[in-house]
């Protein structure tokens, strides 16, 4: 077991390398520098290149780069001068951590439930409804659904608050009342689709033979269907964890231009175009330690789902 | 209950011998034929149907459809509600059934110019990542497991490769090439810039969602030829010394079709909605040449005064959506042996 967590770590090493590698690389590839205006003469921009090591071979800056970022350093941003990356990326990463697992809880409150009863209940109308509701949620995206929910809920009720973020030192029902709308927006789709994972894989596995082997010894439906049936059929939910923390991660970006939550999206699109070459680093970084993350916590949950692949390894 | 359940699942494992029998004693023809009786018979499916001919056929002519240019503007009618007349000299007489932007231009045109976006990035992106996901994933699936390993170590690396920041880099990269000297920039850039001036942004839009869809389904078919190459069958048509071509084109493919089929119909209101999120958030299609994104994005920025303008394109989005995850979902229903009878 940790065996494994160990290689899958190792392993992501040389991925890490080569995402961040080819970033840097093409990053300083593109034309024209963070300090180019029409009106900075061309010896200013030398020196505040040298000032920030950007007249450094490529080679020797990533180096550096890396060397830093082994402390968490992210360097200087070259667009908002005279802060560091981390001193504004950080927060603005914690709003959207903190969107991202309201709106996870929000897809597995809604959408495991409604997964689990549409199996049992295959053929009858609670199946047909869930599963009815379940297309008509993927297919409605959040670019839809978050100026509906908005123009309904906060202009036109005026139930919710229109925009922005608090913080829970501003008190709960404020902190709460301004993550509802961007929660559901960016939830709503992802429910919809573990409801329909969850019910094509308990519905596989409710036939299965081992699931007539319980019955037939004995056991009371309530402890098949947990046990033997949502144990096995959880397995494929799990995996997909993986697709769905990356599409919470760029689907945030539309939630939060939409309700205008100041979290990690904007700079994905800003720091680009702003030659701001440690920011995008930075971003890049973040992205794929995530995905690493997440894809590892599934490797583990899968040892603990199912006990086999463990063993196997 | 119980007994049942344990009825249905004795005769469902029936069926799928008896069907597993059929397919390796003949061709499979029935279970297509079958497939189809089925589908035409579900209300939704053929609805669902009709409606995306409507709007290919839409796609392939908007100039036939819509009833003014995608970009004439008219001030004097900025912001009209459906239904009201034009108030210009010019227009005189013509009704804006579905009123007009804030720039005075008709939405129903823009709608329908809109159409071809969403269709070209649909069938398109479904083509690409079809043809390399699929091709890429038989060879990694049947290859020798150190060959398979680097193959998806490779999927794995583009997979962790934040798709924004790639479409990003890509975009600021050629247009800051497209404002450089004309006699510095090579061929090759020229023609991009002049493939994706022409088609409007929309080059960018294609390369973005190609570069990321076939990682799917290369990992899916992957999945599906190791689940068959231990099977029988393959064996067989190894013993008797059928070259690898062979056993690729004639036994595993069509065997790993169908999961495939479905996957990339539902597939396809992923691509749509990618474009309308990049040109939502103003890195897709450029303006003036309107998407159904674009306009949910204009129309946003005027909820407060004109919330009617954001209900056609976001309509018609998810109507879009909506038809291809019936088609796909109605597919693989028709296509799973358990589901028959039911």
């Amino acid at each position: 077991m940790i065996a494994v967590i160990i290689r899958r770590l190792i392993w992501s090493i040389p991925v890490f390398l080569l995402v961040t590698g080819i970033t840097f690389i093409t990053m300083h590839a593109l034309p024209g520098g963070p300090f180019d205006t029409a009106k900075t003469p061309p010896a200013l921009v030398d020196q505040m290149e040298a000032v920030y090591g950007l007249d450094r071979p490529l080679i020797e800056q990533y180096v550096t780069w890396l060397a830093n970022m082994t402390r968490l350093h992210f360097g200087p941003s070259l667009a908002y001068r005279g802060q560091s990356v981390e001193s504004f990326l950080l927060p603005a990463l914690g709003i959207s951590m903190q969107l991202g697992a309201f709106a996870m809880l929000f897809a597995l409150m809604i959408g495991l439930p409604a997964g689990i009863v549409a199996a049992l209940k295959h053929g009858h109308w609670q199946d047909r409804s869930a599963t009815f509701v379940a297309i008509l949620g993927v297919s409605i995206p959040p670019l839809v659904l978050g100026p509906l929910l908005y123009w309904l809920f906060a202009l036109k009720l005026d139930w919710l608050p229109v925009a922005k973020w608090a913080s829970l030192s501003d008190g709960l029902w404020p902190y709460l009342s301004h993550a509802i709308l961007p929660a559901i927006t960016l939830g709503a789709g992802i429910s919809a689709i573990i409801a329909r994972l969850t019910r094509a894989s308990l519905l596989q596995v409710l036939y299965e033979d081992y699931m007539r082997t319980a019955r037939s010894k004995g056991l009371s439906e309530r402890v098949v269907t947990v046990r033997h049936g949502l144990r096995n059929a959880l397995i494929p939910v799990v995996t997909y964890m993986g697709p769905l923390a990356a599409a919470i991660l760029t689907g945030s970006l539309v939630v939060e231009q939409i309700f205008a939550i100041p979290g990690m999206g904007r700079f994905f699109v800003t720091s680009i175009s702003s030659r701001d070459y440690p920011m995008v680093m930075a971003v890049v970084v973040i992205y794929s330690v995530i995905i690493v993350l997440v894809n590892l916590f599934v490797d583990i949950m899968y040892v603990f789902i199912d006990p086999r692949i463990g063993h196997a390894q | 209950m119980s007994s049942s359940t344990q009825e249905s699942a004795t005769r469902n494992k029936e069926t799928e011998l008896a069907n597993e029998l059929a397919s390796t004693q003949r061709r499979s023809r029935g279970l297509w034929s079958d497939m189809f009786r089925q589908l035409v018979h579900d209300p939704l499916v053929v609805i669902s149907a009709f409606f995306l001919l409507l709007l290919i056929v839409i796609a392939l002519f908007p100039g036939f459809f819509a009833p003014l240019p995608y970009d004439l503007t008219s001030f004097q009618d900025k912001l009209a509600s459906p239904g009201s007349m034009a108030t210009s000299d010019k227009l005189a007489g013509h009704r804006y059934l579905l009123g007009a932007d804030r720039l005075g231009r008709d939405m129903l045109s823009r709608l329908i110019y809109g159409t071809r976006v969403s269709m070209a990035v649909a069938f398109i992106g479904a083509g690409v990542s079809f043809l390399i996901g699929v091709t890429y994933g038989l060879i990694s699936g049947y290859a020798r497991p150190s060959v398979d390993n680097l193959m998806m170590r490779i999927v794995d690396v583009v997979y962790g490769y934040p798709t924004l920041i790639l479409i990003i880099l890509l975009q600021v990269f050629l247009t800051a090439a497209s404002q450089q000297d004309p006699s510095q920039i090579s061929g090759l850039q020229q023609i991009i810039i002049g493939l994706d001036n022409s088609t409007g942004g929309l080059f960018f839009v294609f390369v973005a969602i190609g570069a990321v869809s076939w990682l799917n389904m290369a990992r899916l078919t992957r999945g599906q030829v190791m689940h068959y190459r231990q099977q029988e069958f393959v064996q067989a048509a190894e013993a008797i010394g059928a070259p690898r071509k062979r056993i690729l084109r004639r036994h595993l493919l069509p065997n790993v079709l169908g999961p495939l089929i479905v996957a990339e119909t539902l597939a396809i209101p992923t691509y749509i909605y990618t474009e309308a999120f990049l040109s939502f958030i103003g890195l897709g299609v450029q303006p003036p040449v309107p998407s159904w994104g674009g306009m949910i994005s204009d129309a946003y920025g005027a909820l407060r005064s004109a919330p009617h303008l954001i209900f056609f394109p976001a309509l018609a989005l998810s109507l879009t959506m909506l038809a291809f995850n019936f088609l796909g979902d109605a597919i693989r229903d028709a296509m799973d042996p358990r589901m028959k009878g039911r």
